[in-house]
């Protein structure tokens, strides 16, 4: 047994920033604005049934696409030199640098009715396009702002990938083909599970990329669960009756992912 | 057994410009089991690489039954390899990581199970097909990489020093296990180690090598009863190497006295080094020897002393079954065929003299010590 003494101040601050604030959510989704312990928070939730699915398609599409971009860009990145790997993390992680926020705004520029890309498609004479408050701009948003954490895990793991279960794939008698599909694809799993997670979770919680390129149109759970606590409909009640249901579609999908890791342990979840 | 299966041909390797085979030429033959013999970095790794695909000589030729290889990958070669450290897929069981090659044949499924299982009694390992790898002892991984390998039928084996990392009871074991796999199977074996006990008790043919060139090909009797130089007269096993003169066939002065020998063929009055195996030597009571000296060390080997004795400032290590203790003065006799004769050559007076010697000189054998040499060497390529 180890002496617990110097976990304390991690302890203190899981209790301060995710016990607590973990368990106030719980109370106010089961009580009314008297205080009184009900139900009635989750019976009324079914309303909302379509933003949960929206939330969800999204999310989903968005994690798909980046896996779709993320992997094979991992791979190829890590069969380059060092020096090229270097500076092409430098230019994944660059746009992070800047404010979220900014980020999104900036695309909201470009996918203005009149915006940048507009303006230049209108250039070759082709009608301006409706890009923004589409839900294809909101997926456009998750897949920009969440792509570098997928493209991380999957190629750190690639990259550490041990050479001699290559050639000894090669040595069994398998191709360049066989190779990826029996070897290199199932031992990068972990990294692929890590970045399903980071990128699926920021996705199913985002408000603000809804919100700016989605308009009122693509509202999603994010949205509804700040509108609950800063907008209009001011109900902290319902909104965390709202949270506490996000969280356990997270767990859910969370356990399902972990199934298909099949009990690989490197897998980073949260 | 006699047909030729694998040639090398003036095999010449360098990484950067720094030579790590220098022409190279060897013969393999069919169903034999060679053992590329050498300290680290001298070439043997690289030689096993080139053989199973994964670098291409700098110049030279490989054939394999024949046709040249050279640009054959890996995957088309009827070769199949144990690597250093067993490379075991850990994302599959013992079951799956053997059936791997069968898969990639696109064996039907019956025979897959039937020569996975067949293999698994082969390496008495029955009984383990559902475990994972990374569950296994070093010696049932060891045994998972050698059926993954042999369950494909290859021609030749490869195995790149396999019984490294296993202790010296396993070891042992595994000798026997896979020279009577390599009996039972007629496949031939070509195993890479720096051990060279390991070497002499399981090969046909010992093939020792130093700084990227073979130094000598041989049983290994030959090996080791005729090394070609001190350079192999030291590696294996211990010897004595003295400055010599052989005076005429038969006939070979050190120490300014004559002794008779075995060896014929060298120039008259020509200088040779000259070999004595520490346990030939016969220790007999100061006045009855042709030599006298005294004793300086002595260290209990279990079978064995070992007894460094000071012959005029020159010391011997004697290997013997009676205690002498330092100080006592002794005479030794040396028989014809104890003393064997070698042409001088570039490692004449490197090797051979226990001046120096401490208990510890045999742990420059031991294979934790070596194998992390061996891995500086496996970086360069």
């Amino acid at each position: 047994m180890k002496t617990k003494t110097p976990a304390i101040p991690y302890v203190v601050w899981m209790a301060i920033f995710v016990v607590i604030p973990l368990f106030l959510i719980v109370v106010y989704a089961f009580t009314n604005f008297d205080g009184h312990f009900t139900l009635e928070n989750f019976s009324n939730i079914d309303v909302f049934l379509q933003v949960f699915g929206n939330s969800l398609w999204l999310a989903f599409i968005a994690t798909v696409i980046c896996l779709l971009i993320a992997y094979p860009f991992a791979y190829l990145l890590a069969q380059e030199g060092p020096i090229f790997r270097k500076v092409a993390m430098l230019f994944i992680m660059l746009p992070m640098w800047m404010n979220f926020l900014l980020r999104t705004y900036a695309w909201m520029s470009i996918l203005e009715n009149n915006g940048f890309l507009n303006q230049f498609l209108g250039l070759f004479g082709i009608a301006p396009l409706h890009l923004i408050n589409t839900d294809g701009a909101v997926v456009l948003g998750m897949v920009y702002n969440f792509l570098p954490f997928m493209i991380l895990p999957i190629f750190s793991v690639i990259e550490k990938l041990d050479n001699r279960y290559i050639e000894a794939a090669q040595d069994l008698g398998a191709n360049r083909r066989d190779t990826f599909r029996r070897v290199i694809f199932p031992l990068s799993l972990p990294g692929v599970l890590s970045g399903v997670m980071m990128v699926f979770i920021p996705s199913i919680s985002t408000f603000a990329i809804s919100k700016l390129l989605g308009g009122g149109l693509s509202f999603l759970l994010g949205d509804l669960i700040e509108m609950q606590f800063l907008g209009s409909a001011y109900n902290p009640h319902l909104g965390s009756a709202i949270s506490l249901m996000m969280l356990a579609l997270v767990v859910i999908a969370m356990l399902i992912m972990n199934r298909f890791g099949d009990g690989e342990e490197g897998a980073v979840i949260m | 057994m006699s047909k030729e299966l694998i040639r090398l041909q003036d095999l010449c390797m360098a990484f950067d410009d720094e030579l790590v085979l220098d022409h190279l030429n060897l013969y393999i033959k069919d169903s034999e089991f060679l053992t590329l013999l050498g300290p680290s970095g001298c070439g043997k790794t690289t030689t096993l690489r080139i053989i199973g695909g994964f670098a291409t000589p700098t110049s030279g030729v490989v054939t394999f039954d024949g046709v040249r290889i050279n640009d054959v990958p890996p995957h088309k070669r009827q070769i199949n390899t144990v690597f250093q450290k067993y490379a075991l897929f850990p994302h599959l069981d013992v079951f799956e990581n053997i059936a791997f090659g069968l898969r990639i044949a696109k064996v039907s499924e019956k025979e897959i199970k039937e020569r996975v299982m067949d293999m698994l009694s082969v390496v008495s390992l029955k009984g383990f097909e559902h475990r994972r790898v990374d569950q296994l002892s070093g010696g049932q991984q060891q045994r998972v990489a050698i059926a993954r390998a042999l369950v494909n039928q290859p021609k030749v084996l490869l195995l790149d020093e396999p019984l490294g990392a296993l202790d010296l009871r396993l070891r042992k074991d595994m000798q026997n296990e896979l020279k009577r796999i390599q009996q039972q199977t007629g496949i031939t074996f070509i195993y890479v180690t720096h051990d060279q006990e390991e070497a002499l008790t399981m090969s046909d043919t010992v093939v020792v090598m130093d700084k990227g060139r073979i130094q000598q090909i041989g049983t290994p009797e030959d090996i080791y009863n005729e090394p070609k130089n001190a350079f192999v007269a030291d590696f294996i096993g211990e010897s004595n190497i003295l400055d010599g003169v052989m005076h005429q066939d038969y006939v070979v002065e050190f120490f300014n006295r004559k002794f008779k020998c075995l060896d014929k063929g060298f120039a008259p009055m020509e200088p040779v080094d000259v070999v004595i195996r520490p346990e030939d030597i016969e220790i007999v009571p100061a006045d009855k020897g042709r030599l006298a000296g005294t004793v300086t060390s002595v260290t209990f080997k279990g079978v064995h002393y070992d007894t460094i004795v000071d012959f005029k400032g020159y010391k011997w290590l004697i290997q013997t079954t009676d205690y002498h203790e330092v100080g006592e003065v002794i005479g030794i006799i040396l028989n014809p065929d104890d003393i064997h004769i070698m042409k001088k050559s570039e490692y004449s007076g490197l090797f051979g003299d226990y001046s120096s010697y401490s208990a510890e000189y045999d742990e420059i054998n031991d294979p934790d010590f070596a194998e992390e040499d061996e891995e500086d060497a496996d970086d360069e390529n």
